[in-house]
């Protein structure tokens, strides 16, 4: 892929420094550094227990790091460090300018409330109080996310697990964030769904020119949607490159191991 | 120095490290350059390098050393020490590259898939469908095809997609990997047309072509990739 627009001369949305994080004296994650752009897809590859998980944690402020720090460009310009926000300026930005996407929808949605208003609720949060243009965002996003709108009114227990995944989709990018995070986003599904959702989840980041910072282990969803990939393993950043050239051309021992580990199509 | 690419002493190696670090050399001391309104063709036998080169002067192989410089909006820019983001850029708006296969994406409709690359450099959604229409027509390609997706295609017909692709674009720089393997001999005449005109536009390729018949009626320039062979 990589296809999508990004400018010369623009300034990072996120920079991590030197980010570590230890649970007593095991080191999940170790000494990781990287600037991410607006537009720019970002793959986080590893198995599990290579401390993507914590890393992302870390890097949308749900953990704090034992060292180092994230620092975010403000919708305003203003660039801070994550740590020295309060508690209802985190819950501000994660309701507008950021998205995170759950491997279990259950996790990202209201289970028993009607679809249409879990994706309407992140409207009412940002202040839209309209009941009639908020019900009209719903129904357009839900048609972006190509789920029947005749559905609006029904609780999500109610979908399939790749309508639920699409859903938390919508309700995430209804209020136009820049930046979403995504945690093996494709994980629990089926394979004809996966491909579905990857495909819708490749023209929306393109279409919105959003920055996604994705975790996955696998190495087809980091090549079909990311611009750049971090291999991580044992807490460390071990390789990181433009996508396909980490892809096609892997350096690191482990790295050509998991590489040669995907069966061919 | 006015070359669109300016490749020097470019080395490769590969180390294999699930098969006990054996090292594999490539190619060593790639050397040529290649003006605008050029085409040099790489020659040599198979397992020489050739495709290698291709994919380190896009970027998608790193050299171990060496430079590859690319006239990238006016200025020089060695792709072998670039960052991501500047390849990307690179890609985008100065190299193209004509793969062997079409790397197709599920569920977009052929005609979309040839008028992309105009779409993201700006270009209005209708007028790139028309000039990916018209570019279809000269490959052959049925219209009752342009709303499918290609990956139900035959390879030859994939292929000619993927030419279309390739050449809608006015990169200055394009990359062309046996574009003509599966076509009959009626669509690589037009490959040699669409070649023809891409060179009095200006446009740099570089191309591998086992047909000798072919090779002959493109080349400019044929640089031996033997002379860079890395093997002991």
């Amino acid at each position: 892929m990589a296809d999508h627009d990004m400018l010369d001369n623009d300034e990072p949305l996120l920079v991590a420094t030197s980010l570590s994080k230890s649970f007593g004296r095991i080191a999940a994650c170790r000494d990781v550094s990287f600037a991410l752009y607006p537009g720019e897809v970002l793959a986080i590859v590893g198995e599990s227990g290579s401390g993507k998980s914590t890393l992302l944690q870390m890097l949308s402020g749900q953990l704090a790091p034992s060292a180092g720090h994230v620092s975010y460009r403000m919708r305003d310009g203003v660039t801070r460090d994550l740590t020295t926000l309060g508690e209802a300026e985190r819950r501000f930005l994660f309701r507008t300018d950021w998205g995170f996407v759950h491997q279990d929808p259950a996790q990202g949605l209201r289970m028993a409330v009607s679809a249409g208003a879990n994706v309407g609720e992140r409207l009412m949060a940002v202040g839209w109080n309209h009941y009639g243009r908020i019900r009209d965002t719903a129904s357009d996003w839900l048609a972006r996310v190509e789920i029947d709108v005749a559905r609006i009114d029904d609780a999500p227990r109610t979908y399939s697990g790749g309508m639920r995944q699409r859903l938390q989709i919508a309700r995430n990018l209804v209020t136009e964030p820049r930046l979403v995070f995504m945690d093996e986003p494709t994980g629990g599904l089926d394979v004809s769904v996966q491909a579905r959702l990857l495909d819708l989840l490749r023209s929306l980041v393109a279409e919105l020119h959003l920055a996604v910072i994705i975790v996955t282990h696998d190495l087809a969803v980091a090549r079909l949607l990311s611009h750049r990939v971090m291999v991580m393993k044992g807490g460390r950043v071990i390789e990181t490159g433009l996508t396909d050239q980490v892809l096609d051309d892997p350096r690191e021992p482990y790295t050509q191991l998991l590489v040669s580990s995907i069966l061919p199509p | 120095m006015t070359a669109m690419i300016d490749v020097a002493d470019a080395q490769k190696t590969f180390t294999m490290h699930l098969q006990g670090g054996i090292e594999l050399p490539v190619v060593r001391g790639v050397t040529f350059h290649v003006n605008p309104g050029e085409c040099v063709v790489l020659s040599g036998p198979s397992g020489a390098g050739k495709s290698s080169i291709l994919k380190m002067i896009f970027g998608n192989y790193r050299c171990d050393s060496g430079r590859i410089g690319i006239r990238h909006r006016g200025t020089v820019i060695d792709l072998a020490t670039a960052e991501p983001r500047q390849v990307l850029n690179i890609r985008r708006s100065t190299i193209g590259y004509v793969s062997q296969f079409l790397r197709a994406v599920p569920r977009v409709a052929t005609i979309d898939v040839v008028a992309e690359p105009l779409i993201v450099n700006g270009v209005a959604r209708s007028e790139a469908q028309q000039l990916a229409g018209e570019l279809l027509h000269r490959l052959n390609i049925p219209e009752r095809l342009w709303q499918l997706p290609p990956a139900t295609f035959s390879g030859g017909e994939q292929q000619r997609v993927n030419i279309a692709r390739g050449f809608i674009s006015d990169l200055p720089i394009l990359l062309l990997d046996e574009p003509t393997a599966s076509l009959d001999a009626a669509n690589r005449t037009v490959v040699v047309e669409l070649v023809a005109e891409k060179k009095r536009q200006g446009v740099a390729m570089v191309a591998i072509v086992h047909d000798d018949e072919i090779r002959h009626l493109i080349a400019d320039r044929i640089v031996d990739v033997t002379s860079f062979a890395a093997a002991a």
